[in-house]
């Protein structure tokens, strides 16, 4: 743990210093152009300082979105629309029903090809080609034709992130349900054990691992179907809205920001499900590693 | 064959034969065989002579394709049904997110028997196998011959009168061998069973049979039947007397005889 946090700081270092620079190079030709109308010719050090501190950057600087990122976090009230724990809460609430709607999708449809031949034959594709579809483009129908059949509000966009969670839970369980070896298998044929018996005993307890990787990925295409839901909708709030207005206005300080909330929440869910994951674990004997 | 005693297994004209993609392979061949109840029957014979895929005729887990084969008189699925046999394979085959316990448990659940004679079970077996205190113990916590232990406490749980065993020992270094041997005699004494064992050690099949099968390959059949004359009472150092050479050797020209190392 200690030797790795030299080279690990290392490298974040460096990107902090690749962005610096980038955002000097980036946003240098509006200053000149402000200079040049202004009739000023500053020194280097006091240009680059400009550079840095511009109200709509082209790339915001690291302490520009920090800054914001702070304020809009710890100062504001949670309640106002401009605080990100509050935005953030809206997109994390469609995503968390999302993905307990995508994850029970996608066990459903595991079991049913695990056991029917036929699905397994004829729902794989689709659920392939599901995919292959752009959620941009399927994100406003659902959208207006939820709204048609009078569904508005939080279920249309954490429908969204069904959409993209049931598919690693599906293909992961389809394979963790299909895991047991062939002599656990056998060992039950030999009890005589019915299907229900074989399945509760020995495909549910050997499918675990395989829920809770593909869950993690699941969880973050959650939240990518949230934010994107929250686009089409015209949603006033949430982590999609304030990256909307953002573009909206040129606050790309806010854009910037918004992005970290969205990768801080991310991070949090995964790291939830691990935990979640090496719990269960621990409580089904798993070896520590 | 041993006379009086009822048959638990009884094949005649048992052939199997597998469709592969290079073609049928014959795996079983004209196998004619009567195992009485209480005798210890050994199948040995190199890979590829069909002792193994005898064994999972006997236990259902592959079909003849011909001849005639019973278990305990009944079809070798009615007997399955009936939970006639318990089955011990080459691999100890514990579920690991079960403990020792609620390993041997497994197939009581799945009988549906009360937990309380669920747990005189569990006890009384793992008694058996000397593995009392480790009942809270996860498989990967256990050595190699303690996991084969335990996968033999399960089979036994299951208190039927017939043990198939496949290689059990096979993946286990000498020593465990020789004392796991001896206590499989001292509960086949103990119990009564008739088993079923299939290795490819000699020395372990004349030390626990009463009777060795040898079987060769290409087609898988039986070339030799021997009746090991040792007396029911076997200390490991028998296996240094002459009396127990002769029928290793005469083990021995048989697996040769049958093998024709094409």
């Amino acid at each position: 743990m200690k030797q790795s946090a030299l080279p690990v700081a290392i490298i974040l270092l460096a990107l902090v210093v690749v962005w610096y620079v980038m955002a000097v190079i980036l946003n240098a030709p509006f200053q000149r152009d402000l200079d040049r109308r202004a009739n000023q010719t500053p020194g280097v050090v006091e240009f680059i300082g400009k550079t840095l501190a511009q109200p709509k950057p082209t790339l915001p600087a690291p302490h520009q979105v920090a800054v914001n990122f702070f304020e809009n976090t710890f100062l504001r009230s949670i309640t106002s629309n401009r605080s990100l724990v509050y935005n953030a809460w809206v997109t994390l609430s469609s995503t968390l029903l999302g993905f307990a709607f995508g994850t029970a999708l996608g066990i459903v449809i595991a079991v049913g090809i695990v056991h029917v031949a036929t699905l397994d034959r004829s729902l794989m594709p689709w659920i392939i080609a599901s995919q292959t579809i752009p959620i941009l483009a399927v994100a406003p129908m659902i959208i207006v034709v939820l709204a048609a059949v009078g569904i508005t509000g939080l279920i249309p966009k954490a429908l969204i992130s069904t959409y993209l969670s049931f598919f690693p839970v599906a293909v992961g369980m389809v394979k963790g349900l299909r895991s047991p070896e062939l002599t656990h298998l056998d060992l039950m044929h030999t009890y005589n054990a019915s299907p229900s018996q074989t399945f509760w005993k020995l495909r549910v307890p050997a499918s675990v691992p395989f829920l809770f990787t593909s869950m993690k990925v699941a969880v973050a295409a959650s939240l990518v179907g949230a934010i994107v839901g929250e686009l089409p909708t015209g949603a006033v709030a949430g982590i999609g809205a304030k990256l909307l207005a953002g573009a909206y206005y040129s606050q790309t300080i806010d854009i910037w920001s918004a992005l970290v909330a969205g990768s801080v929440v991310a991070a949090l869910l995964v790291m939830l499900v691990g935990i979640a994951g090496r719990l269960v674990d621990r409580a089904m004997g798993g070896r520590p590693a | 064959m041993t006379g009086a005693s009822p048959a638990v297994v009884s094949a005649s004209k048992l052939g199997l034969t597998f469709q592969t993609n290079d073609g049928p392979v014959q795996a079983l061949s004209n196998v004619d065989l009567t195992i009485g109840k209480g005798e210890f029957v050994s199948f040995i014979g190199p890979s590829g002579c069909g002792k193994t895929t005898l064994l999972r005729v006997i236990a259902d887990l592959e079909k003849p394709t011909s001849g005639a084969i019973s278990v305990n008189g009944m079809t070798p699925e009615q007997a399955r049904q009936s939970r006639a046999y318990g089955y011990v394979f080459q691999a100890a085959a514990l579920y690991p997110w079960r403990t020792i316990e609620r390993n041997v448990a497994l197939p009581l659940e799945i009988m549906g028997l009360s937990r309380a004679e669920q747990a005189a079970r569990i006890k009384r077996t793992l008694d058996l196998v000397n593995l009392s205190g480790f009942e809270k113990k996860y498989p990967w916590q256990l050595s190699g011959g303690m996991q084969q232990r335990a996968s033999i406490a399960r089979a036994l749980a299951f208190d039927a009168d017939l043990l198939l065993m496949d290689e059990p020992f096979g993946a286990l270094d000498e020593i465990v061998r020789d004392h796991l041997n001896e206590q499989l005699l001292e509960l086949w004494e103990r119990t009564n069973k008739t088993i079923c064992f299939v290795t490819h050690s000699i020395p372990e099949a004349v030390y626990l049979s009463t009777r060795i099968v040898v079987m060769s390959p290409r087609p898988g059949r039986v070339s030799d039947v021997i009746e090991s004359t040792l007396p029911k009472k076997r200390p490991l150092d028998i296996r240094e007397t002459p009396e127990f050479l002769a029928i290793a050797a005469r083990v021995r020209d048989g697996l040769r005889a049958g093998h024709s190392y094409d």
